[in-house]
């Protein structure tokens, strides 16, 4: 196969498991966003691809080829730091050369190379100066920049974004994400950032205690989530416990009798999913216990027996209900999930 | 946090203490031994106060000029030794475990309690033909015949590298368990094998504290008297044995505080020197 491979990659410290029995199989040219809360062993995973970490078992195949015994400087990958990694000692321009230099290419071909690539990252005429005198944002494209400046087999990035503010750091998902596109490159990245995931992948893989727990198209990820911890962690989501005998919030539901196990489960929903209606138009009827309005969007919180249930609309899909308004909470079954435990 | 300006006299008032600690402990021994290279000696006595340029000129002949210039030769190649031996040593000890380096840092440590006297006595014996290490060659076959390596040049740079030692490791250790260790594995994943990242990447973005650290140790070197007795022959003895010699045993301190006027300068000289050299580079950079 064309592309990365993980066989049962696992990866132990001390008592410790990591990385726990990971396979996936990642096509050429996919992006991919591995996401998961801290310490769900994304990182660890990626330094293994990386060679920066030796695997406790498994193996990991790139185009067909065990990569795993290659140390890290045989394997033409390119990676982006957390910390950036910027050489302190080095200017813009030998920053970016290095690789080149490393591999003895000639003294003209670098300063061409380094050329195109001050193009490509939109800081053309920078080479010259020190890294210290960059912006953050200059900064992470010059590592980025770094890292491509050889064209590698495969693009690693760790927490590319965390370090620069809101707005420039949805700016530079955008180019990256059209960078990669114009490269073709193989990319993986890591994030704890679900917006960015969604904003930039063609595959998330979700992380949680050192396992795959879904890897699926962003959109599929968010519609049709595997287990609760995904529906969980991207986006907000309602997850309303199942009765038994497939009842929800205490009424009969047949449409969901069918797939609910013995040991019962949970249904998530989107918070934009659930329509309030007039008081006893709807399927169940709630209180209304609290509105935020933001402005954009409406978030209407509403107890419906006990269970709390969240609702998210525009101003113009949905005017004027008030803390202690009685109201009817209609959830279309088409988007609802029946998740397990 | 922003600081106000100081206004008051009060303001001023904890900078009293340490512009006292340093009036009394440097600018006035200092310049007790400026004013004294400037007097006469008193073949009688001790000295009488005067002013003259003899002690300065008498100072400037080739015997006095290659003692400064060996002086500075030695204490800039313990320097060099020294940083050296200690980087990498250093840099590896910063890679162990905890327990591990601890244990490294005490026995290194306890090194300083040793005097100069007792380093420069266990050196000498080290270095005997009777009790010396070369015994050990001979034992395994690698030397014919055992001999003395003292006194030479070899054994005063080997004990004075050992006593500077530890202070070298002790200033690089906080720098390199510091650095950034992404900087290594960036390096190795843009294609350096790992010596070679540690050479172009690790070695230069330290340099600062190289320098510094060269600095100290010359410094630290430029004053050790007693192991070039000990260990040397005469040629191998530096201008503080001629400052000790001339104070103590000739009694001639107006020319003893000439010297030590003229190895200051020219430590200082060589120091600028140095930050100079550092910080154009930097510049560049």
């Amino acid at each position: 196969m064309s592309g990365l491979e993980l066989q049962d990659v696992t990866k132990r410290f001390g008592d410790f498991t990591a990385v726990d029995g990971v396979s996936l199989k990642i096509p050429q040219g996919t992006f991919v966003c591995m996401l998961g809360p801290s310490g769900c062993g994304k990182t660890t995973l990626l330094r293994m691809i990386a060679g920066l970490e030796e695997p406790t078992g498994g193996a990991i195949v790139l185009d067909g080829g065990d990569i795993t015994p290659i140390p890290t400087h045989k394997r033409d990958f390119g990676m982006v730091f957390q910390s950036l990694a910027l050489f302190p000692h080095l200017n813009v321009g030998d920053n970016i050369a290095y690789p080149l230099r490393i591999r003895g290419i000639a003294k003209a071909e670098q300063r061409r190379r380094v050329d195109e690539l001050l193009a490509m990252i939109h800081l053309k005429g920078y080479g010259d100066r020190p890294v210290s005198r960059l912006s953050g944002g200059q900064r992470q494209r010059v590592a980025i920049a770094r890292a491509l400046a050889l064209s590698p087999r495969l693009f690693l990035l760790d927490e590319p974004l965390s370090a620069l503010d809101a707005k420039l750091r949805e700016a530079m998902q955008v180019e990256l994400r059209q960078l990669q596109q114009q490269l073709g490159v193989t990319t993986i990245v890591v994030t704890h950032d679900q917006r960015e995931a969604m904003t930039m992948a063609d595959m998330v893989v979700v992380m949680g205690e050192g396992r795959i727990r879904q890897a699926a198209p962003p959109v599929q990820i968010y519609r049709k989530p595997a287990d609760a911890f995904v529906a969980d962690f991207i986006g907000s989501t309602n997850l309303i416990p199942l009765g038994r005998d497939g009842t929800l919030l205490g009424r009969p539901a047949p449409g969901l009798a069918l797939t609910v196990g013995a040991d019962g489960g949970k249904l998530s929903i989107r918070p934009e999913d659930v329509q309030l209606v007039a008081p006893g138009a709807g399927e169940f009827t709630g209180t209304v216990t609290f509105v935020r309005d933001l402005g954009g969007t409406i978030e209407t919180f509403v107890d419906v027996g006990g269970t709390p249930v969240t609702a998210v609309a525009t101003p113009r899909e949905r005017p004027g209900f008030k803390p202690g308004d009685a109201v009817g909470v209609t959830l279309p079954l088409q988007s609802c999930v029946v998740l397990k435990g | 946090m922003r600081r106000e300006p100081p206004r008051g006299l009060a303001d001023y008032a904890p900078l009293a203490f340490p512009a006292i600690m340093l009036v009394v402990f440097f600018v006035v021994p200092f310049s007790t031994m400026i004013a004294v290279s400037f007097f006469q000696r008193d073949a009688a006595g001790f000295y009488s106060p005067a002013f003259t340029l003899d002690n300065y000129e008498r100072f400037l002949s080739a015997f006095f000029g290659n003692v400064l210039g060996f002086s500075i030769m030695l204490a800039v190649m313990v320097a060099v030794v020294c940083v050296l031996v200690a980087f990498p040593f250093t840099y590896l000890l910063s890679q162990a475990s905890r327990r591990v380096q601890i244990v490294w840092l005490v026995a290194i440590l306890s090194v300083l309690s040793l005097s100069e006297v007792i380093i420069g006595f266990a050196w000498s014996t080290l270095f005997s033909r009777t009790a010396g290490i070369t015994n050990l060659l001979v034992m395994a076959g690698l030397m014919g015949e055992a001999r003395a390596l003292t006194p030479g040049f070899g054994a005063v740079l080997t004990a004075m590298v050992y006593q500077a030692l530890p202070y070298t490791v002790l200033v690089l250790y906080p720098a390199i368990v510091r650095r950034d260790p992404t900087l290594l594995e960036a390096a190795r994943t843009l294609g350096a094998s790992p010596l070679r990242a540690f050479l172009n990447v690790v070695v230069p973005a330290l340099r600062n504290t190289i320098v510094a650290t060269l600095i100290m140790v010359f410094v630290f070197a430029l004053g050790s008297y007693l192991l070039p007795q000990i260990l040397g022959r005469p040629q191998h003895w530096t201008l503080s044995v001629l400052i000790t010699d001339q104070a103590i045993y000739q009694s001639n301190m107006p020319f003893a505080a000439a010297m030590a006027v003229f190895l200051v300068l020219m430590s200082l000289a060589l120091v600028g020197l140095t930050l100079l050299v550092g910080g154009r580079r930097e510049a560049q950079a």
